[in-house]
């Protein structure tokens, strides 16, 4: 196994390999490391930026939407219910802030109630009462009353909910943000374990080449010339764990992407990262070696200080 | 601080102990000035490699002062101190010559520890390692070498750089009668050109055949037997042979 020069002058090639880092156990084992934790942390950084994007995109789809909801008549005539939908449609027009709103086609709301009612009992003929539904949309920025259009359908329609989606929503923005503070701390934990494993191997590199490292010292070798040695190799090390993982974490997105389309669903919102995030995930791996490097460095001139 | 002018290395009141041992040596005072080529001769466990450690700066003493080139070490920073430790070229005992790089990379090292051009390498390199008569081992690795030929491997390491002092730990302690005497030739003609030379043995017939002033080590004290270099608070205390 050879150490890789970074830079191509045959001075570099020959510094990084006084000291023979690349036969060390830590060579073979270190990329592997990193290789799973720059997975781990790249797949974290995805749900942070998919999940902080989440927030904003419900606000958006469903605040300044209302679903209201009207019971079949009591008599359960086809043409009472219609008539019940008539008038709430009325009501909701005229009230200040709505931009719409619209019944819901018959048949698409048993579409909706298919899955759990199947389709034999919800044939008319079988005459199961089925709700009606209204979309309202309303005007963007208007703090609507939606108690207040509640109590005035009740008033002439009994059996009228009114659905603003916002308890739902708040929970479902909870349970978001709480998932991505554990992304998050996930994040910093796994740079954490990162650090600690570069201390741990290039202390090891450390004692192995004591002999070598202490000879370069009584000839005059600074501090520098060791850490360059083992900071280049921590380099190394550290962008071919980190493009492996990296690599790793580009295919499991990708299946997990294949995944979330094929959930049809209107809960679940477009799960896309834009060209900045993709790029920020890619960057885990430099990150990764930075980290390897500077702490590989750090590591060395601190215990090289230590000489007299 | 710069004191004692000509002087390569002083030394004064140096003791040294090794954890919580015993100290090995007491009160050692010396003074080498530049140019000379000295004996450094004791017993095995004299404490010979111990005192040379200290010459080239591997560890400092447990008390007293020692001052290198002129500079006091104890009050040089840290930093100043690798600049020192390469004017000073070291044959060790046991070669410490890296197994995985050629002869001509491990005698090309001090120089690249001191940042020299890869031109000047591949010039001066093979130039030394045929003055040692190794230039058919240039691309050779140490394990492949005989004793003779890795000390000369060492001994091209330890003066490629032009060291003003060169400290030798035994360099004729694993060859024959016949190759020491080759060595002992080429050290002398190191120090003809100026080269502060100290040589431990304890090779009695090679030191009555080339005559050296002498710094021997017994029972952790340094005696002189050779014009005066070494400075005592004590004099009556010293022996001498002249
Ligand atoms: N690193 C060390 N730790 C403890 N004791 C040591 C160490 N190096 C040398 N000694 C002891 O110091 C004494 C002098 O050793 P040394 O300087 O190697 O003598 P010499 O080179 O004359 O044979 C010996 O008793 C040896 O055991
Ligand atoms: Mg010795």
């Amino acid at each position: 196994m050879t150490t890789p020069s970074l830079s191509g002058t045959n001075n570099t090639m020959a510094n990084a390999t006084v000291i023979p880092l690349a036969r060390d156990a830590s060579s073979r084992f270190l990329p592997w490391l990193i290789a799973f934790m720059v997975w781990l942390a790249a797949l974290a950084l995805a749900a942070v930026l998919v999940l902080s994007s989440f927030g904003d995109q419900w606000r958006n789809t469903l605040t300044g939407t209302l679903t209201v909801q009207i019971a079949a008549a009591p008599d359960d005539h086809k043409i009472t219910t219609e008539l019940r939908v008539q008038s709430a449609l009325r009501i909701i027009r005229a009230t200040p802030g709505i931009v719409s709103a619209k019944p819901v086609p018959l048949n698409q709301i048993s579409d909706l109630l298919a899955p759990w009612l199947g389709r034999d009992l919800l044939t008319e003929t079988l005459g199961l009462p089925i709700p009606r539904l209204i979309d309202v949309k309303l005007k963007q920025g208007v703090d609507f009353d939606v108690a207040a259009l509640w109590e005035r359908l009740n008033k002439e329609i009994s059996g009228t909910q009114v659905d603003d989606h916002g308890v739902w929503l708040d929970k479902l923005i909870a349970l978001a943000s709480a998932i991505e503070a554990i992304a998050f701390a996930i994040l910093i934990l796994i740079s954490v374990a990162g650090i600690a494993t570069v201390v741990f191997a290039t202390r090891t590199s450390l004692t192995i080449h004591r002999d070598v490292i202490e000879l370069l010292h009584v000839m005059g070798a600074r501090d520098e010339f060791v850490a360059d040695q083992f900071h280049r190799h921590a380099m190394f090390l550290g962008l071919k764990g980190g493009v492996a993982g990296v690599a790793l974490a580009l295919i499991t997105l990708w299946i997990l992407g294949s995944l979330w389309q094929n959930v049809e669903s209107s809960l679940l919102p477009p799960a896309s990262l834009d060209f900045l995030q993709w790029t920020g995930i890619i960057a885990v791996a430099l990150v990764a070696a930075a980290i390897s490097t500077i702490t590989a460095r750090y590591t060395v001139l601190r215990a090289l200080g230590r000489m007299p | 601080m710069v004191q004692g002018g000509g002087d390569v290395i002083r030394f004064q009141n140096v003791g040294v102990r090794y954890g919580v041992g015993p100290e090995i040596l007491h009160d050692v005072s010396l003074r080498l000035e530049e140019g000379r080529f000295h004996y450094l001769t004791g017993a095995s466990g004299a404490g010979k490699s111990s005192l040379l450690r200290l010459m080239y700066l591997a560890n400092p003493p447990s008390r007293g002062l020692i001052s290198l080139f002129g500079h006091d070490i104890a009050s040089t920073p840290r930093r100043e101190l690798p600049a020192l430790r390469r004017r000073v070229g070291v044959v060790f005992q046991d070669f410490r010559l890296i197994d995985h790089l050629t002869a001509m990379e491990n005698v090309a090292l001090p120089l690249r520890v001191a940042g020299a051009s890869e031109e000047q390498i591949q010039e001066h390199v093979p130039e030394l390692l045929s003055w040692v008569g190794l230039s058919d081992h240039i691309a050779a690795r140490p394990p492949t070498l005989s004793g003779g030929q890795k000390q000369r491997v060492a001994i091209a390491r330890a003066v490629i750089a032009r060291p003003k002092l060169l400290l030798a730990d035994e360099p004729t302690g694993n060859v024959d009668d016949h190759i020491a005497k080759r060595l002992m030739h080429l050290f002398e003609e190191l120090n003809k050109i100026g080269t502060t030379v100290v040589f431990a043995t304890h090779n009695e017939s090679l030191v009555n055949e080339f005559p050296h002033p002498r710094l021997h080590l017994a029972d952790g004290e340094l005696n002189d037997f050779s014009s005066g270099e070494v400075v005592s608070d004590d004099d009556s205390e010293l022996e001498r042979d002249e």
